[in-house]
């Protein structure tokens, strides 16, 4: 069975790697690329761990095989804080307690971050749709919600 | 009650700073147990029986074992034989390598057989299908009053201990009965007694990471092991015993954990990892997928009950019976025990009696699941409680109000309460704005009591001080709830140097002395306390080292605020000494600087809650909405009040999933027909309301700052408070749970 | 595992009439991954249709109908600024399978495919009318989304066929369209029962419908009774009523981990009427 070579961009970086046509992009983006902050939960598209954006469009990676990604621009947690500077979701969430474990962390804040650049301005409830194919075991919601409205409300201050 | 109006004898202790873990946490570098590499690692992967029950005649592995990509397979064959067995859970060892690797037979579903260790991950999962097994499958049982009728089939012959009455069923394992009084009386004496019967089934911890090791171990018996767990000395001693080698020579590492609620106090895939990488002589890393987690580690038990209560018109209980049978998997473990216990724990009552069974059936060995046992037993006494109070038109709180356990309570399991903060919970509760809110028509309110023991444990502690003022806090349990974020405020408080200039680490095996699992809401109270002691050790030789530099008696000095302080104006008159003037030639002054504890403290302090819940039942689809949820839960101390509410937070939701949508689904055929988070159905963001939390400090006197645990005792209530709640919209009495849609639709068509 | 991603329809069917073994086509891959994973269904050849020219266009035509690639994702039907003027109901089905992160991928056609009876988006189609145009070996033809499933996990789709576009009816005057489904959560479940309902108005009165119920039957149902029961009506209570014992009566489901027949049974009359009730109020031109 022979491998396919694929070129694709990940967080702004050109990268290469060599998969088995049934790897997903998770697999790679973790077992080839090093980029171990992407979750497999499930591996079924029902958790919501191995969220990244794909041109722009928030995916499971599980969902998708490595060979899609021929030509990409991937975005993962990895690529969210710009250098050592967090991005707002980041610092909330910190500043919330708005992760225990911290395993579908990577996940929500790569959604919630697909959340805000399409609507500044989500109610609670957009907030909680948006974010169902994310579970998290540990908090309730509770917080991670109040995290994300809080950013959308001080993002729009700032702009 | 809110802490914020209390005026704090702390520096530290009870603010909100950023955890320590955060940055990595929110940065995607944390890693956890499926993202450690090794060079010239395996992949293993385990083949797992398709039957419930079934006689292994022959495993031919020979295909795998000459595929070239395949470097090891194991079976039960490759395991220590030595692990003793003895009945009930005295045999633990035997019984967890049993459930580890088949031996004889596969008990369950999903139920180990042999793994491979091979160049990929899918090469490993390609080789699996090469390897042939013939067995004689053998009739099954997954039910609990099924497993204990005469007809059932027999999963292990003479698994029970010796608790078990004469004539139960072999399936019967363990037996707990206790209580006082004489409940006859106490029935007789009742205007009204209901007696009513309640089940529940088996819900998963739902952690979102999967287990997941990276193992290496010689043929010189020396290995090491990283691992997402509760509890990393647990698993060096367990896979020790399995693979037959000595528990030191095993060094285990506790990745970041991705959730375990209980899930992870134990083993499965590690002892497997370590016997394909001694075979193979590389390192293997093993990662289950969901459906291998569903199918094979750890569901909480299920659960059948009869419950009978007897109460006056003025709501005081005069008699309190319950018959708890919990089925466990096909190991002896099911908390029967503590299901009987924590029913009727939270109530001062002269006439109680309770009864435990733990039994057996063809389902994955049961682990703890956040306060083994008692949400069950909780769902059903306080269910009849609540129909009591309906029924003579009492308000629910008064009447757990007029019966509350308190200080002096013997209580219903043996022992004398010492101070409690039961009743604090239940008046914060009827003070609260969500009691008297106004329903909408459809919407019904439920209340709930719960009730967990808490744990102490097996605690070590090491605290090392740096030259420049810093600290080292290493502690033995893993961080499953932000703990690391508590321990540094209580070193901190102790020491008087700031929160960010300690740093706690989760110290590997080979690093500290024992330390039990992160169980039993222990780890801020055991761990806690031991940093307490550890931290005063260390002051201890700050202040000897102080009084050398001044030249005056050790005991002539004194710790405050971060600095060594002469005692009295006897000691002499000195400026105060800052921590970092006496690190900075430590070495100079006596050597370096730490502080050490050791113990199994028995201080826990029990821990009772109080939820209110508003529900919404659509009475054509029998679907419920939780429109409203409050915890009241006593903390005896927060430490980091954020992650306490964390805790109820998570706790309650976990609970709205048990009582509504989450349950273990088998087939006729014993297989487990749900095993993707898209048929076993946690609740999802959309799912639920902010979760409204107080925090009740009654301080325990068994802890320096009188800190209680809090993770367990928030998911006691839920069960309950939501099936009163659902009682109260749809009038209809749930008694079996989930209360999914077609089960409601089905009670409300029964009701006319 | 062979994987392809050829550049044309016609390729694409030429690959899949000459493979050996298990084909599947590969659009968003929402049901095909899972199924890979789960070792359910490891497919010999893999057919990646994204490649192609057009599959992720909406185009509306000029005789007001629309024609969408089948590669078109939930998420870009729902972002379509006039699609869901036209078919709320259609856009809405589609909406509710999975999460946000699966709408980025899922497609219409790939719901329809995997040939499930509990599939959100079909229901819909079959109630507005929606047709696929298949293209295979011998040329192309058009089907009703109706007769491609023709049980659990099967297609009326012979081998070296794959579909090629939707097309979507023109809403015309009057028109309006609704689907809901029962699911125990508020989001990421399976349908335990979906209702499409379409219909189109004369002043008050019904005089066309069409309603269909998913995940009651082996295949996705057009139930003409149902139909039946509101055309000629202003959708009354008496209609309502009617509707729901005909919805009820159309049933013929199983019981699972899901749900039980007495419980689909009884829901699918409940959502037929919430269903026509929107349904209804959107050709009268009101929000609903």
């Amino acid at each position: 069975m022979s491998k396919f070579h694929v070129s694709t961009q990940v967080n702004g970086d050109a990268v290469e790697f060599l998969c088995d046509p049934r790897e997903t992009l998770l697999d790679c983006l973790r077992d080839k690329l090093n980029l171990t902050g992407t979750k497999e939960g499930c591996g079924t598209g029902d958790c919501g761990a191995c969220s990244v954006t794909v041109e722009g469009r928030l995916v499971c990676s599980c969902l998708m095989l490595g060979v899609e990604a021929e030509g990409k621009q991937i975005e993962t947690v990895e690529g969210i804080a710009d250098g050592d500077m967090l991005h707002p979701l980041q610092k909330k969430f910190i500043e919330y307690a708005a992760l225990q474990c911290g395993v579908c962390t990577p996940g929500i804040l790569v959604a919630a971050k697909s959340l805000l650049e399409k609507n500044p301005n989500p109610t609670e409830e957009e907030t909680r749709y948006w974010l169902a194919g994310n579970l998290c075991r540990c908090t309730g919601y509770d917080k991670i919600i109040r995290a994300v409205m809080d950013t959308a409300a001080e993002l729009r201050e700032a702009s | 009650m809110a802490l914020d109006d209390r005026k704090s004898e702390f520096n530290f202790v009870g603010t909100r700073p950023d955890r320590p873990d955060g940055l990595d946490k929110v940065t995607g570098r944390a890693k956890f147990g499926a993202d450690a590499y090794a060079p010239g690692m395996l992949h293993g992967a385990i083949l797992r029986s398709p039957h419930a029950h079934a006689r292994i005649i022959k495993i031919d592995a020979s295909k795998a074992e000459a595929h070239k990509d395949v470097k090891a397979v194991v079976t039960r064959a490759d395991f220590s034989d030595k692990p003793e067995f003895k009945p009930g859970l005295e045999g633990e060892f035997w019984n967890v390598l049993e459930n580890v690797m088949a031996g004889e037979k596969a008990l369950y579903d999903g139920h180990a057989i042999a793994a491979v260790a091979a160049t990929s991950a899918l090469a490993a999962r390609d080789a699996l299908k090469l390897i042939e097994v013939e067995y004689e499958v053998l009739p099954h049982v997954t039910d609990v009053d099924k497993a204990m009728a005469p007809d059932a089939p027999v999963i292990r012959e003479g698994a029970a201990d010796y608790s078990v009455p004469a004539g139960m069923h072999p399936n019967v394992v363990r037996y707990h009965e206790s209580g006082h009084g004489e409940v006859e009386a106490g029935f007789a004496e009742a205007d009204l007694v209901i007696e009513d019967s309640f089940a529940t089934e088996a819900t998963h911890q739902g952690y979102i990471e999967p287990h997941a090791c990276l193992a290496m171990l010689g043929n010189d018996g020396k290995g090491e092991l990283w691992c997402t767990t509760q509890g990393h000395w647990y698993a060096q001693k367990y896979c020790a015993a399995a693979l037959g080698i000595e528990t030191a020579q095993l060094r285990v590492t506790a990745s970041e954990i991705g959730g375990g609620f209980g899930g992870k106090t134990t083993v499965f895939i590690e002892p497997v990892a370590l016997a394909l990488s001694r075979k193979a002589n590389r390192p293997v890393k093993l990662v289950m997928s969901r459906s291998e987690v569903f199918r094979a580690t750890g569901p909480t038990s299920s659960a059948s009950m009869d419950i009978k209560i007897g109460m006056k018109k003025d709501g005081t209980i005069t008699g309190a019976q319950g018959i708890f049978r919990l089925q466990g998997g096909a190991f002896p473990g099911a908390p029967g025990d503590m299901t009987a216990m924590c029913g009727f724990a939270p109530y001062n009552l002269t006439n109680v009696r309770q009864v435990g069974y733990d039994v057996m059936a063809n389902r994955p060995k049961q682990a703890a699941y956040r306060a083994p046992g008692a949400p069950m037993g909780a769902f059903a006494v306080e269910s009849v409680i609540d129909e009591l109070c309906k029924k003579l038109g009492l308000d629910p709180i008064d009447v757990r109000l007029k019966n509350a356990a308190h200080e002096g309570t013997k209580a219903n399991y043996g022992p004398t309460y010492e101070r409690i903060g039961l009743v604090e919970t239940l008046e914060a509760a009827k003070a609260h704005p969500h009691y008297a809110a106004p329903l909408k028509p459809g919407q019904g309110r439920g209340i709930s009591c719960g009730f967990w023991f808490n744990h102490g444990g097996e605690t070590s502690v090491s605290l090392a001080l740096s030259e420049d003022g810093s600290a080292q806090l290493m502690v033995g349990t893993p961080d499953i709830g932000g703990s690391r974020a508590s321990m540094a405020l209580m070193a901190a408080e102790v020491l008087g140097i700031p929160y960010e200039n300690i740093r706690v680490t989760i110290a590997d095996t080979a690093t500290l002395g024992y330390n039990d699992v992160s169980h039993g809401s222990r780890v801020t109270y055991a761990s806690g306390l031991a940093t307490i002691k550890a931290a005063k050790h260390a002051v201890e030789k700050l202040c000897e080292r102080a009084a050398v530099k001044w030249g005056i008696p050790g005991d002539a000095v004194k710790w405050e605020d971060g600095c060594a302080v002469p005692s009295g104006p006897n000691a002499g008159d000195f400026d105060p000494m800052p921590l970092a003037d006496i690190t900075a030639d430590m070495g100079a002054t006596g050597g370096p600087i730490s502080g050490h504890f050791e113990a199994t403290p028995e201080g826990a302090g029990v821990s009772f809650g109080t939820h209110i819940v508003d529900a919404e039942v659509d009475p054509e689809t029998g679907k419920t909405s939780v429109i409203r949820y409050t915890v009241i839960q006593d903390a005896g101390k927060a430490i980091h009040p954020d992650y306490v509410e964390g805790q109820f937070q998570g706790g309650a939701a976990q609970g709205i999933g048990w009582a509504l949508n989450e349950e273990y689904v088998y087939g006729e055929d014993g297989r487990l027909q749900n095993s993707i988070f898209l048929d076993y159905r946690i609740p999802v963001a959309s799912d639920l309301p902010m979760i409204d939390t107080v925090i009740v400090e009654v301080p325990n006197p068994g802890h320096p700052f009188g800190v209680r645990g809090v993770g367990e005792t928030g998911i006691v209530p839920p069960l309950a408070a939501i099936a009163n709640a659902v009682s109260n919209a749809a009038g209809v009495r749930m008694r079996q749970l989930p209360m999914s849609p077609p089960r409601i639709l089905a009670a409300l068509k029964e009701n006319g | 595992m062979d994987y392809h991603s050829p550049a044309s329809f016609v390729e694409a069917s030429a690959l899949a009439a000459n493979a050996t073994g298990i084909t599947r086509f590969l659009a968003g891959g929402t049901d095909v991954l899972v199924q890979l994973r789960s070792d359910l269904v490891t497919p010999d050849t893999l057919i990646d249709i994204k490649k192609i020219n057009g599959v992720r266009d909406i185009t509306r035509n000029a005789d007001g109908s629309w024609t969408l690639g089948v590669a078109a994702t939930g998420a870009e039907m729902s972002e379509h600024p006039e699609l869901g003027r036209d078919w709320p109901g259609v856009v809405e089905a589609m909406d509710l399978i999975g999460s946000t992160q699966v709408q980025g991928r899922a497609t219409l056609t790939g719901n329809l495919c995997n040939g499930s009876p509990a599939a959100d988006s079909v229901p819909a189609m079959v109630a507005a009318g929606v047709t696929v145009t298949v293209t295979g070996p011998d040329g192309a033809r058009e089907l009703a989304v109706e007769d491609i499933p023709t049980g659990p996990g099967k297609t009326a789709l012979a081998k070296g066929e794959l579909i090629s576009a939707v097309n979507i009816p023109a809403r015309g005057a009057n028109g309006g369209d609704a689907y809901l489904r029962f699911i125990p959560r508020t989001e990421m479940d399976i349908a335990v029962v979906g209702v499409g309902v379409n219909l189109r108005l004369d002043g008050d009165k019904i005089i066309e419908a069409r309603v269909s119920l998913g995940a009651v039957a082996p295949t996705v149902l057009l139930v003409e009774d149902c139909a039946k029961a509101i055309i000629g009506t202003t959708l009354d209570e008496v209609a309502l009523d009617a509707l729901a014992t005909a919805a009820s009566a159309a049933c013929n489901p199983i019981d699972d981990k899901r749900g039980t027949i007495e419980f689909r049974t009884e829901v699918a009359g409940v959502l037929a009427k919430r269903t026509a009730k929107i349904a209804y109020a959107r050709a009268k031109g009101e929000h609903a």
